[in-house]
């Protein structure tokens, strides 16, 4: 028997979080304003979770390490936010939205809390609109929608290719209400350092203040963390600079489980590697596979001329053109989900197929879709026999209208014009599926201790959909903790404001100083960011888009060596009673070097082929998938969570056998 | 390329700063400023010196982190990029470029090229938002039709991102453009316009509270925002201001 209780409210799927809202307990409004509850990370998971818990009564304290909240990388998500709302008419419901984001996830996600997400996920719509969340609207003032990757219908809400923005504009407006009623005290310029724990209680943490650098006590009655992904363990991703796992890798440390680390998503459509100055990977949307094909030359020769600039993309015939996707998945083409779209752009650029300088790269070319609109377009304006420059303009015009910032971003990065010839675009590091194990009420294996958002493991299974992370970031926030946090807050009316000059606090303020000494005393040879990009050449060529034993056996070696050295020879510059950003790099490597060698286990144990996580060992041999990746249900049908033991490579696994009782595994197929 | 910066270095906000130059080498079109100014401290911390202070984050252009004056222009020559943006290729090789903090009152420098913007935050918790609680049930989202035109325009004032380029673009330091990008984003919604009178001036009233100028409509921070906020929005402030005062 696991230790493992996942705590799934028994009962008919559909009926779960109803019945187990109806049967929690509550706190009643006079003691929540005796109760304190920490927020770290104030994106769309803890800025919705934050503002809605002071709306409730509780004392709030957020912490970020940006210099304000409406900064979190949620900020950064383009195309949109899934909800089962039907208003296309297309045949959508809770149960359907259930079922893609199970299957997308190539079922390695928990039914129940996938059920719910998707039940509470037209309430985001409602509730979003209501704080003034400008979406994109129909001529007829109602909403309007588009479809992503991996589903067959249109469920995602939009707002340009700046909906994230607008969705943490709106959790940071509902803060901001929060803040002025003296519900919220923000902590802005504050990176948790550590978790606090009184009887095995989470109490509290420890903070530094950026500014100042002094190591601050913090306590509360619950603490959550909802503090994103750790993509940038790879160095190179679409995450934020800052982005970081170091307040998920301390409460690891303390007791909480890391579940499935090796779980990464790499997004098929960012833009391409321009050289070794490169400091983070820009995404381009998702959505623009909506109206943009993919492809490759179908002869070398071609890719070649075109990558010794002697050949243009766009002098090349239809029939020199392999659309790879349309040709390999019919059913779905160009919107097959992200692993499967980026695996296929790795074969065709393994091959020779690739496109730039580098070879890693495909096109992505709207020039049919512009046509298309075009036509369309001259069509309603009741235009005879266009010219081509007239229905190309036109075209352009909606294409613009849908992703005109998207390309503006790309022609200011690639200097070239994406509406006159194809964008380049590879896969990178985009999101991290796995991430701290928590139950159905979205608590960690420490008591008090919470993760939404990112930063927890429980929706997206192998892979993530597209438009599901805003929409798990939000349910989490605004309609799952506030009630399930509560439950455990009733049993705390009776405690009183926690104390800071306890010896457990003296000893996480200890252990936390010691790290930044430690940190400071280094011999002084390499910089944070030389061992940041060694480690991230290790994960992205070992245990990156495909991945085999050897290469994981060896990263794990590679990765212990490394953190050795960094521990001795790491420079950083300057003092830690002051502003450091050196320092602060520092911290979040150190961690990562410790996550990535846990990621390397977690890929070597998982001997299957499942979402994002591709194994060589376990390819389809025969039939119509030949070559698809192989799931191995019979032996991995688990969630991996990860006891924290000492050294990364010690750490213990505990499985949490996942139960499918109201969907059929089948093999996952887009063709 | 070769270049030579001229940068601001201070060492905390009650420190006197000054400029100090640096010569660097082996500069690409390719990178971005941050990248460039990445390589410097990359060599700065190589040498034992310490490596120049900035914000940044998303660098891609919508977290509204990074800031920089650059030869005198926020976010620097380029229209309607942010400094993380802005790449190399504008610039050529033996130039000398000029970079500083954002420069204004409410704007203390924390650190060499890190200023404090909390003043935009305070500005925000004074109103910039509807008060609808976010726990609760609402009414269906397409209950509330919003024309069109309307929707799309309280997107265009929604897209600010908070970077403060407006109020170092302006002489007198004006926060002008972005306290009415989000009075508009609202008042152009029916949602927002229940609270429209408290709102603005509520908001107007903490924007003079933190030491931002006045408005004299010279337009330098619609011209230097990066994501081309316009100044109708200012304009639509001032109608909505004068009729919340003589609502009173």
């Amino acid at each position: 028997m696991s230790i493992l209780d996942s705590k799934i409210p028994s009962g008919p799927l559909a009926d779960k979080w109803t019945k187990h809202k109806n049967s929690i307990d509550l706190v009643n409004p006079a003691n929540k304003r005796n109760i304190d509850v920490i927020v770290v990370g104030t994106g769309l998971a803890g800025g919705s979770a934050a503002a809605t818990l002071a709306e409730l009564g509780y004392n709030v304290k957020t912490f970020c390490y940006q210099d304000s909240p409406r900064r979190a990388h949620s900020i950064a998500a383009q195309g949109g936010i899934n909800a089962a709302k039907n208003y296309q008419g297309d045949g959508d419901s809770n149960y359907r939205l259930f079922y893609d984001t199970v299957k997308g996830g190539d079922y390695r996600s928990r039914e129940a809390n996938v059920y719910r997400l998707a039940e509470v996920s037209s309430n985001i719509i409602d509730q979003c609109v209501a704080q003034g969340v400008p979406f994109a609207r129909e001529y007829g003032g109602l909403l309007d929608n588009r479809s992503f990757g991996g589903v067959l219908v249109s469920r995602t809400f939009y707002a340009k290719g700046q909906t994230g923005q607008q969705l943490l504009l709106g959790a940071y407006s509902a803060m901001n209400r929060q803040i002025n009623r003296g519900k919220i005290k923000a902590f802005n310029r504050h990176e948790m350092l550590d978790v606090v724990k009184i009887d095995g209680k989470a109490r509290g943490i420890i903070a530094r203040d950026l500014v100042t650098g002094e190591i601050e006590r913090h306590s509360a009655h619950a603490v959550v963390l909802a503090t994103g992904g750790y993509g940038n363990v790879f160095f190179l991703s679409t995450n934020a600079m800052g982005s970081n796992v170091t307040a998920a890798w301390k409460a690891h440390r303390r007791g909480a489980f890391f579940a499935n680390p090796c779980y990464t998503q790499i997004h098929p459509t960012c833009i391409p590697v321009s050289g070794d100055h490169q400091s983070k990977l820009t995404l381009m949307s998702e959505s623009l596979r909506n109206d943009g094909r993919i492809w490759v030359p179908r002869k070398k020769e071609d890719a070649e001329a075109i990558r010794a600039g002697k050949l243009k993309p766009t002098q090349l015939s239809e029939e020199d053109r392999d659309y790879y996707l349309e040709r390999r998945y019919p059913a779905f083409g160009n919107l097959v989900p992200r692993d499967v779209a980026s695996r296929a752009a790795k074969e065709r650029c393994d091959e020779g197929f690739g496109v730039n300088k580098t070879g890693e790269a495909v096109y992505l070319d709207f020039a049919a879709a512009i046509t298309r609109y075009g036509k369309e377009e001259a069509l309603i304006h009741g235009m005879k026999n266009p010219s081509d420059a007239e229905i190309y303009n036109l075209g352009a015009k909606v294409i613009e209208n849908k992703y005109g910032n998207l390309f503006q971003m790309y022609e200011k990065i690639v200097d070239e014009n994406p509406y006159k010839t194809p964008m380049m675009i590879y896969p990178a590091v985009h999101y991290t599926m796995g991430g701290l194990w928590v139950d159905y009420n979205l608590q960690t294996t420490v008591e008090g201790l919470y993760a939404a958002g990112e930063a927890n493991f429980s929706d997206h299974g192998a892979n993530r959909l597209g438009a599901s992370a805003l929409m798990q970031g939000l349910a989490d926030g605004y309609f799952v903790l506030p009630y399930t946090i509560g439950d455990y807050l009733s049993h705390d009316i009776r405690t009183g404001e926690i104390p800071t000059n306890t010896p457990e606090f003296d000893e996480a303020e200890k252990n936390v100083k010691d790290t930044i000494e430690k940190l400071m005393s280094g011999s002084g040879t390499h910089s944070v960011d030389y061992y940041h990009k060694i480690l991230g050449k290790i994960m992205w060529n070992k245990c990156g888009m495909s991945r085999n034993a050897k290469d994981l056996s060896e990263a794990i070696e590679e990765i212990s060596e490394l953190r050795k050295d960094f521990w001795k020879n790491v420079r950083v510059p300057g003092k830690a009673d002051g502003l450091n950003q050196e320092l602060e790099k520092a911290g979040r490597v150190a961690d990562f070097l410790e996550l990535g060698e846990l990621f390397a286990k977690d890929a070597l144990d998982r001997n299957e082929s499942c979402g994002g996580h591709f194994r060589e060992e376990s390819v389809e041999q025969s039939g119509e998938q030949q070559g698809e990746a192989l799931r191995d249900d019979e032996n991995f049908k688990y969630v991996s969570a990860w006891e924290y033991k000492g050294e990364p490579k010690d750490a213990q696994l505990h499985k949490e056998e996942l139960v499918f009782e109201n969907i059929e595994l089948k093999t996952r197929s887009y063709k | 390329m070769k270049l030579t910066l001229k940068i601001w270095r201070q060492e905390n906000a009650s420190a006197k700063g000054a400029m100090q130059t640096y010569p660097i080498d082996g500069v690409e079109g390719d990178m971005s400023f941050l990248e460039m100014l990445d390589v410097l401290n990359e060599q700065l911390i190589n040498k034992g010196d310490d490596p120049v202070v900035f914000d940044h984050d998303c660098r891609e252009g919508i977290c509204g982190s990074c800031s920089l004056q650059i030869n005198g222009e926020p976010h620097g020559p380029d229209r309607l990029v942010t400094t993380c943006q802005l790449h190399m290729r504008m610039f050529n090789d033996g130039d000398t470029i000029v970079i500083e903090p954002f420069r204004a009152k409410a704007f203390p420098v924390i650190k060499d090229l890190m200023v404090d913007r909390s003043a935009f935050d305070r500005i925000q918790h004074a109103g910039g938002y509807i008060s609808v609680n976010t726990s609760g049930n609402t009414i269906d989202a397409n209950a509330i039709p919003v024309n069109k035109e309307d929707a799309d325009d309280a997107f265009a004032a929604a897209t600010c991102i908070g970077c403060g380029a407006c109020v170092a673009a302006c002489k007198n330091a004006s926060a002008m453009l972005f306290t009415s990008a989000k009075v508009s984003q609202y008042a152009l919604l029916p949602q927002g316009r229940v609270e429209a009178t408290t709102r603005v001036l509520n908001m107007v009233e903490q924007m003079d509270k933190e030491g931002f100028g006045n408005c004299t409509n010279t337009g330098a921070c619609e011209v230097e925002c990066p994501k081309g906020i316009s100044l109708e929005n200012i304009a639509r402030l001032n109608r909505e201001y004068l009729s919340a005062s003589i609502k009173g």
